[in-house]
């Protein structure tokens, strides 16, 4: 491996030739990688690349039915199979480096076709000659505002909790926006050298409506004249230790105190830089580098106000170097937006703002692949979080230090299209997760400890699911490293990746996993499981169909729970599943709480069932074996028998042991070999399989696979079922849905039931009806 | 019926307004005192009257805008000449001594006094020289001040005028010209920081917003960055400099005009923009520094002005407050930002006393409260 990239022609001293690049973590896929785009800025350069990854993926294949199976072969065979996917790499590093960058690139980059590199920012020009002789790419150059704006645009649409509101005294500081489905029309402002105020309408409808130039390089020109400051960090560094009034007329220092008849406060800067004005004294840097920040913040704040005002608009970013992460200025300017607009308009920061640039210049270079008509999800093993790299760190110091030190993003393209369930209440106040454990530094404490315990069976899994092959210990070991030092990172930093939730920790878990070519770990175990449950299934159907209606509807909701309880992702019944496998749906049935449950809305659901039957349900099934085929299939069935058409949602890729569609699939047609109600069902397509567009054991309802959406809409459905804790309780719990719904969970979580005031196994059975709407039948 | 007194307030009569860096102070001089009055006159009046008249400077730094005098005024029944005098806020203090000194308090007369200082050196008026001051609210005072002024004129002229082609630097000229219908207006006070008021009517107004960014930080930051001491010395370095050596502009960046969306070359994109270059600071001049600090500030007043008057739906915007002071290269700068960005809608307005708008109002308000008392 070339790990270490020395000097080639020498030269510039300001280039940093003799860092060690490691090469496992940085500039990774580039062996495949083709389509660059690079933003150079004053101080960072940014590089974006596409790339293709390989995976490795499990697939379920039916085994052929002519020839007859013999006692004890499984249900179906899996195979290992490559799969390429898509993925898109953003890496952000100190200008510094470019040259030990583009040599290490050109070292690596084995794709010939690619002929171009697209270029924006500022330095674009600077090292358009370095970048063309080393890679041997044409350098093009793109329009930094378009490429801005297009980068804007992305990041809004497919990262959740891009967008965040700064608060200095808060805990946390971060607080993360819900994505909103509709992102027009916003402001953005730019704050670079000068200040750029942009409207933006749609994805192709911008206009720069005005601009300021006391901005980024005002802070740093005049800056360095008063305090002889050189570097931008510095004078934040310097601002941040100052006290602005020994600089600035106070409105306190004009009339003794506050000017009350038009409630300015006395500590209200009247005068910036007014007191020296008036006195002869020696001011300290630091005060002035303070008040400095203070002016051009407040002026800008007060400019971004004016437009939004004047164009109507409530949504305001802000980015540009001046802000690029730094505590102080985003503090400064949320100030100043709070003073100004009395609230009424917060300002908006960006998790990614650095990468905008270059996400926007590469999708103008890629704009043949038609990027936007894809949805693109961030892949939490592979990116940098939130203050990863803090800019607060002298970059001499860290140069001393021998550390490259960048940042990362990578995206992957899914293969589907995510929209919103269109039977959401309002998609615009849709929060999936039930909990924001940044906020609960309780919450978080417990699942941070529960995840860091649950590592070690997770790893001895993960290798279980590969016997045969050699590597697999070394690999398993890289992700028990890997996802042990995430959950440090947000340890530290809960903020890392947007808010922090129960949601994605165990979605980080899963990348990390497909990081290392684990893809399904629990495809075995499904395999088994599945496989015992069919040979019980015609015995659970006719046992239900002796019971009386009444009997036989109470029997169907505790078999559903019951087979519930059947989760690897629950620790406290992986721990039983592990030591006894013998646990039976009985057993099981028998841990259930006795009702009244939890949350108890039986009655009400018994009542409606004597109403008319649904249109069509749509349920988000769970795991595997026991729970789909015993639980949930005989649900299914009777809902049939009642004349309601059913859509069976799973997961598109796997996710522990949760049933998957391709699975079930292959479920659904052994069942139908067995059942002639379940039979004719889909073969009169009654019942319908679709995949949710998620490989997650949670559900977010605002990001799902845009078929489902369709069919929904088609059928006309009118009841919506969740299934499992990870949909129904860690996400979902409070979503409110414009048809009936039905989220039914055991609590499979001691520390979980003691919150929601019940004890482990306790079962929760919400039944929700809508607020009748107006002018309907 | 109401009887309305018309008792004349005791002479000496004046204004003050007391700001953030400077102190305004009108004195209205009777011309048509009668011998029988001479006579009757105590000595320290006099004394007040000949020391004011006679003098156009005051100790070390209070000076006396003659250029300014507004003559054979007549108010309240008396005809006399009205003087415009400043001083630094920092001499405050002596001039409160002087009160005490001068035995002020005797003479039985209200001192009206507006601005910031009128609270913060209320208490310092009444221990150190006896006397009560009459604390006004500053923009009522501007508001009537600005009004009564443009009302009476300049000595035949009109107080009022704005610049012919403001776009267009060769044919720039100033045109006097009548604010006779003056309602709505975007007044722009541009003190040591900048108050911007929409009016109505002579009792209707709103502040709209203002800014930090003024006329002291002009100086403060000319006083840090060229070693200047007076508003005076800034200007005149400010008028030799050549402010593109220090700010960056569009073509700098761009080559040329940023086309896309519609910026000239010459437009300023980054204030100070140069200075982020080592090389660059150690070679600009101290004239060149000042000259970028003057049309910052000014830039930017201008351009929040321009908002709020958009914002705010009014096309005059009248400029007045001791920045402007013998500062065409801002009056200017002012006149064609309003024209060039607004493409036309928007016109500048100036008054040719700038800063004595609050002292001319709290002179009023002497006046108007002897005459319900």
């Amino acid at each position: 491996m070339a790990g270490h990239v020395g000097g080639t022609e020498g030269g510039r001293n300001s280039m940093d030739k003799s860092i060690t690049l490691p090469p496992d973590e940085i500039f990774r896929n580039l062996e495949n990688a083709k389509r660059f785009a690079i933003d150079i800025g004053g101080s960072l350069t940014k590089l974006a690349y596409y790339s293709t990854v390989q995976h490795k993926v499990a697939k379920v294949k039916s085994f052929d039915h002519s020839v007859k199976e013999a006692e004890g072969d499984p249900v179906y065979e899996i195979s290992v199979q490559e799969e390429i996917t898509a993925r898109l790499h953003f890496i952000k590093f100190e200008n510094a480096y470019i040259e030990t960058c583009l040599d290490f690139i050109k070292d690596h980059l084995v794709n010939t076709e690619t002929k171009v590199i697209k270029a924006t920012g500022g330095g674009a020009h600077k090292f358009k000659d370095l970048i063309e002789k080393k890679l041997k790419l044409k350098v093009d150059k793109e329009d930094e505002m378009t490429c801005l704006i297009k980068g804007c645009n992305f990041v809004l649409r497919n990262i959740p909790h891009e967008a965040f509101v700064y608060a200095k005294h808060a805990d946390p500081e971060f607080r993360f926006q819900n994505t909103h489905p509709d992102i027009f029309p916003y402001l953005l402002i730019n704050i670079g050298s000068g200040v750029s105020i942009v409207k933006v309408e749609s994805e192709d409808k911008f206009e720069r409506v005005g601009g300021s130039s006391i901005g980024g390089g005002t802070f740093w020109g005049l800056g360095a004249l008063l305090t002889k400051t050189k570097r931008f960090d510095e004078l934040l560094q310097l601002a941040s230790r100052g006290q602005h009034s020994n600089v600035d007329m106070l409105v306190k220092d004009i009339y003794g105190g506050a000017y009350e008849s038009l409630g300015l406060t006395g500590d209200l800067i009247a005068s910036s830089f007014g007191k020296s004005a008036t006195t002869d004294k020696q001011f300290s840097k630091e005060d002035m580098a303070k008040s400095l920040l203070h002016m051009i913040s407040n002026d800008i704040g007060q400019l971004a106000c004016l437009y939004a005002r004047l164009h109507n608009l409530s949504t305001v970013y802000f980015g540009g170097f001046f802000i690029r992460g730094h505590p102080v200025t985003m503090h400064t300017i949320t100030y100043s937006i709070n003073f100004f607009t009395k609230g009424e308009v917060q300002a908006l920061f960006l998790r990614h703002e650095g990468y905008l640039g270059t996400i926007g210049a590469f999708l103008k270079g890629a704009e043949e692949d038609n990027p936007n008509q894809y949805s693109w999800g961030e892949n939490y093993a592979g990116s940098s979080g939130l203050m990863s790299v803090s800019p607060d760190i002298n970059p001499m110091q860290r140069a001393r230090s021998g550390t490259f030190s960048f940042d990362m993003l990578e995206m992957d393209r899914l293969e589907r299209q995510l929209v919103n369930l269109p039977l959401l209440q309002d998609p615009s106040s849709y929060i999936p997760d039930t909990v924001d454990l940044t906020e609960d530094s309780h919450a978080r404490e417990y699942w941070l400890s529960c995840f860091e315990e649950a590592l070690d069976g997770v790893v001895k899994r993960a290798l279980a699911s590969q016997p045969d092959i050699l590597e697999a210990a070394e690999r398993a070991e890289k992700f028990r490293q890997k996802y042990r030092h995430k959950l440090q990172t947000l340890r530290q930093q809960p903020f890392a990746y947007g808010s922090l939730t129960v949601r994605s920790l165990l979605d980080t878990r899963e990348h990390c996993l497909n990081e290392f070519n684990f893809p399904d770990p629990y495809s075995k175990i499904k395999q088994r499981e599945n496989d015992m449950a069919l040979k019980y299934y015609q015995k659970v159907v006719r046992a239900l169909e002796d019971l009386s209606w009444e009997q036989r509807q109470f029997a169907l909701v505790r078999g559903l729970l019951a087979g519930n309880v059947f989760d690897w992702g629950a620790k406290a019944v992986s721990d039983v599943l592990e030591t006894d496998p013998g646990f039976g749906f009985e057993q099981a049935k028998q841990q259930l709480q006795e009702r009244p449950w939890l949350v108890d809305a039986y009655n009400q659901w018994i009542e409606r069932l004597k109403g008319e039957p649904h249109k069509c349900a749509l349920f988000f099934v769970d795991n595997s074996g026991i729970d789909i085929i015993l639980g949930v299939f005989p649900f299914v069935r009777e809902l049939l028998i009642r004349g309601t058409q059913v859509v069976l949602a799973s997961n598109s890729l796997p996710a522990l042991n949760d049933v998957t569609n391709n699975e079930l699939h292959i479920l659904t047609e052994r069942i139908a070999g067995m059942d002639p109600v379940i039979q004719a069902a889909v073969k009169d397509d009654r019942l319908t399989l679709v995949q949710s567009g998620s490989s997650s054991p949670c559900l977010d309802l605002s990001r799902l696979d845009k078929v489902l959406a369709t069919v929904v809409r088609e059928r006309r459905t009118d009841l919506v079922i969740i299934e499992g804790m990870g949909r129904a309780i860690h996400t979902n719990y409070y979503a409110a849905l414009s048809c009936e719904s039905l989220k039914l969970a055991v609590i499979k979580n001691s520390w979980l039931a003691d919150r929601l005031g019940g004890k482990i196994f306790s079962v929760v059975f919400k039944f929700e009806v809508p607020p009748k709407t107006q002018g309907l039948h | 019926m109401k009887l309305i007194s018309i008792k004349k307030p005791a002479f000496p009569w004046f204004g003050m307004d007391i700001g953030g860096t400077l102190v305004k102070l009108v004195y209205f001089e009777p011309k048509d005192i009668t011998a029988e009055e001479e006579q009757e006159e105590v000595e320290n009046l006099k004394s007040i009257r000949r020391y004011l008249t006679s003098n156009t400077a005051y100790g070390k730094t209070g000076v006396r805008d003659v250029h300014l005098e507004l003559r054979n005024l007549t108010i309240c029944g008396r005809t006399g000449n009205l003087h415009f005098i400043r001083f630094p806020t920092l001499a405050m203090h002596r001039f409160i001594q002087m009160g005490s000194d001068k035995n002020f308090s005797s003479l039985h007369t209200t001192l009206c006094a507006t601005g910031g200082g009128a609270y913060k050196f209320e208490s310092d008026f009444m221990t150190v020289a006896d006397l009560e001051l009459l604390k006004l609210d500053e923009l009522d005072c501007l508001i009537h001040g600005l009004l009564y002024v443009d009302s009476v004129g300049f000595n035949g002229h009109p107080e009022c005028y704005y610049f012919e082609n403001p776009s267009d630097t060769q044919n720039c000229v100033k045109k006097p010209c009548c604010l006779d219908n003056p309602f709505p207006m975007l007044l722009v006070n541009i003190g040591s920081g900048v108050s911007i008021l929409a009016v109505y009517s002579k009792d209707n107004y709103k502040r709209v917003t203002g800014t930090s960014l003024g006329g002291g930080t002009f100086l403060g930051l000319c006083c840090l960055l060229t070693g200047c001491e007076t508003f005076e010395e800034a200007l005149e370095m400010a008028s030799k400099g050549d402010s593109s050596n220090v700010d960056k502009l569009v073509k700098d960046i761009y080559g040329g005009d940023y086309e896309r969306f519609g910026l000239q070359g010459s437009a300023v994109a980054s204030s100070f923009g140069h200075m982020m270059s080592k090389e660059k600071r150690e070679s600009i001049s101290k004239e060149d520094l000042a000259r970028a600090t003057l049309v910052t500030i000014t830039n930017n007043i201008g351009s929040i002005a321009r908002m709020c008057a958009v914002n705010e739906k009014i096309e005059r915007v009248v400029f007045v407050g001791n920045f402007l002071r013998i500062n065409t290269v801002s009056t200017k700068l002012l006149a064609y930002a309003m024209d060039f960005w607004s493409k036309g809608q928007l016109k500048a307005l100036f008054l040719e006393h700038e800063g004595y708008f609050g002292a001319v109002g709290a002179f009023l308000e002497l006046l108007k409260s002897s005459e319900e008392a």
